[in-house]
């Protein structure tokens, strides 16, 4: 900054005074005039004041900017000079990340500030992480913009909570069936979108989603409507439950001190466990034909049917195997909540997985994590701000899409890797 | 040479405008057939109808195996190349661009591979039967790698490759569909002489050694004429020559059409000699 042409300051000058101005005009009657209830009437208080401290936070801000963007040309090079080492490093970086947050994850409960609203927040995070690794695979690898995807989470949810009610089976038991139901309802919303593409099939899904929530709303006799479903049986640990009771129940079994929080521990590395098998399934599928066949697929479907591969099958495997996932973690959300209703699958969730999936950068699941973590967790840190939260939320969404258009983590590594002779 | 592909009365109308009028050609096993004629001719529309991109408005497309023929305006497009095993490229390249170089190979090897993945479950168990079908995919994309020259770039991203290696990879791509007809079109597009002149010894290599047929879209007249067996011409739709190299050179119908028709019914000197130096010179 100490190295600036003189003649480039009348310039910079000009700019920050007329910056200075615009806010002087627009600060007299917005701030400088406010009224107060007086016992005459209403009255006007001036607070020049505070008008000049505006008007000088404007100026020099704007001062300051100016200088940062009028600053000699040679260090912006040597920054993108710099860049690609740096994130050679980062890229270094990653690999220890991962096992790094695996570790921590698994010994998170044991952590002494592991209180039961951290636990809380963890399992929503992690939940969250796993719906956009679900979604990762039909939005991220295939290509398939799905506004709906909260429709399979809600099917699994409905798949849990109805079977348990009607026909009292286990946890475990409604666990696959509800991604079997889901993956069906995936196969079954695949079909009349094949040959939609892009903002067609967003669209499509979209009204998926909303008919899903509707008949849940509307078909009172069988879901209860917007009554939901309340007592759903918690799930219980090779049979042992979480009770306070001496006999047949977890903390009997281990001779443990009943405690509110095994439940929560438990029901924390159940998630865990599933979101885990969901990023192993889906890192063992795009090294498999079919999920190459997803990326392709995504990348151009014209060449694709050049080569002979079937783009219906391909799409719809796409769609079944990303709602299955979203169905596992809905009936492991209503064993979680004990109570589900429609309002717990508006679109907004949907809009919340899918910036999950764009922000952390298409295709890639250590984004999802970061994503996840930052918007999830982000919104909860920023509880106290109240109704400033969503602002927070969305200031946050518009500042990754400024600075990282691509998504935090848009680098892409190949399926597949050999060795060739000069190239490092 | 046993003819491989026959086209029987190809017309292709899109509402009012008829794109290809009564086509009838033939190609034969191990030879270069190409297509050529001006731009709007009708040329990327018959590559289409045998790709099962579009469905001809009349006639028939049959591509001949040993006994076996099939009907290639009754398929769909991914079943022409699972089935009849044509491969194509495209006159704008599509390439897989955020994929590897190697990875746009494997996507090629798809049906095969799929089939000894168990669809999806043998190779989700990591099973071993998958694993060695998926080497030798790999060493056959090496092999095309090594043939097309691009062994260096394997793990490089296709968009980040020069205009030139794109245009080979695609046809490395569609070689390893293992085909029994390679429809390329306009693969010199864009290329310098050197590279016209690789392409053309690749081309050879493939109709020698592989024993396919190739059907060519051409515009570069260095191509054409140095490795076509037979020459198709077509204009506004229509078939106006079909021979040699050396009968379309000289037919008066090809050189009307590319150079439009002549007031005193004549090519101007000048214009005939440059004709002859260029067409001769290729």
């Amino acid at each position: 900054m100490s190295v600036l042409n003189s003649e480039k300051l009348p310039p910079i000058l000009k700019d920050s005074v007329i910056t200075g101005l615009i806010t002087l005009v627009l600060a007299v009657p917005i701030v400088g005039l406010p009224t107060i209830n007086a016992t005459e009437g209403l009255q006007i208080e001036p607070r020049w004041s505070v008008v000049i401290w505006m008007v000088s936070a404007v100026f020099l801000g704007r001062l300051v900017l100016n200088f940062w963007w009028h600053r000699e040309q040679t260090s912006s090079s040597s920054t993108i000079l710099l860049n690609t080492p740096f994130l050679q490093s980062l890229q270094q970086l990653l690999k220890f990340i991962i096992p790094i947050g695996v570790l921590f994850a698994l010994i998170l409960p044991t952590m002494p500030f592991a209180s039961r609203y951290v636990m809380d927040v963890a399992i929503l995070v992690i939940t969250y992480i796993m719906l956009g690794w679900g979604l990762n695979i039909v939005v991220g690898l295939a290509g398939l913009l799905d506004l709906g995807y909260v429709a399979f989470y809600a099917i699994g949810a409905y798949s849990y909570a109805l079977l348990a009610n009607y026909f009292d089976w286990s946890f475990w038991i409604c666990l696959p069936l509800a991604g079997v139901f889901a993956a069906i309802s995936g196969i079954l919303l695949g079909f009349p979108v094949l040959r939609l593409r892009g903002d067609y099939l967003a669209i499509v899904t979209l009204g998926f989603g909303e008919i899903i929530r509707v008949i849940l709303l509307n078909w009172y006799e069988f879901t209860g409507g917007p009554d939901g479903i309340s007592g759903i049986p918690r799930p219980s640990f090779f049979g042992l439950e979480f009770k306070r009771s001496s006999e047949g129940t977890f903390s009997s079994f281990f001779g443990l001190d009943y405690s509110s929080m095994h439940r929560i521990i438990f029901l924390y590395y159940l998630i865990l466990a599933l979101a885990l098998l969901t990023n192993f399934i889906t890192l063992r599928l795009r090294k498999l034909p079919v999920g190459r066949a997803w990326e392709a697929l995504r990348e151009d479907e014209i060449a694709c049917r050049s080569l002979g591969i079937n783009p219906t099958n391909t799409k719809l495997t796409a769609f079944a195997i990303g709602a299955t996932f979203g169905g596992l973690a809905g009936s492991f959300f209503a064993t979680r909540q004990g109570f589900i209703s429609p309002e717990s699958f508006t679109f907004i969730e949907s809009a919340v997985i899918l910036a999950i999936v764009v922000l952390g950068g298409m295709g890639s699941q250590i984004g999802v994590v970061l994503a996840s973590v930052v918007l999830i967790g982000g919104t909860e840190l920023f509880r106290e701000l109240e109704e400033y939260r969503m602002l927070a939320f969305g200031a946050l969404m518009v500042g990754i899409m400024v600075w990282k258009p691509r998504g935090l983590l848009a680098h892409r590594e190949p399926t597949i890797r050999i060795k060739t002779e000069g190239s490092s | 040479m046993s003819t491989l592909l026959a086209v029987n009365h190809l017309t292709m109308r899109f509402g009012g405008l008829t794109a290809i009028d009564d086509v009838s050609f033939a190609a034969k096993n191990e030879e270069i057939t190409a297509i050529i004629g001006p731009n709007g001719a009708g040329k990327t529309t018959v590559f289409n109808c045998l790709t099962g991109f579009y469905k001809p408005t009349v006639g028939e497309l049959l591509l001949h195996e040993g006994a076996l023929t099939h009907r290639l305006e009754r398929l769909e497009d991914f079943v022409v190349a699972q089935k009849a095993r044509v491969a194509r490229t495209f006159q704008n390249i599509r390439l897989f661009p955020a994929m590897s170089v190697l990875e746009n190979l494997l996507v090629a090897q798809h049906n095969k591979l799929m089939l000894a993945s168990g669809w999806t479950i043998k190779g989700l168990l990591g099973l071993h039967s998958y694993k060695k079908e998926e080497t030798q995919a790999i060493e056959l994309a090496k092999y095309w790698l090594d043939k097309t020259n691009l062994t260096k770039r394997a793990n490089d991203n296709a968009s980040d490759l020069p205009y030139g290696d794109q245009r080979r990879l695609e046809i490395a791509r569609a070689m390893c569909t293992d085909p029994r007809m390679l429809c390329l079109d306009e693969p010199a597009a864009g290329m310098n002489p050197k590279e016209s002149a690789e392409l053309n010894s690749l081309l050879q290599f493939i109709q020698n050694e592989h024993k396919i047929g190739v059907l060519l879209i051409e515009h570069d007249m260095s191509v054409v004429m140095e490795i076509s067996d037979h020459i198709i011409v077509l204009d506004y739709g229509r078939k106006i020559a079909e021979g040699s190299p050396e009968q379309v050179r000289n037919d008066p119908a090809v050189i009307r059409a590319y150079l439009g028709e002549d007031e005193d019914e004549e090519l101007p000197p000048e214009v005939a000699a440059d004709l002859q130096r260029e067409t001769s010179h290729g």
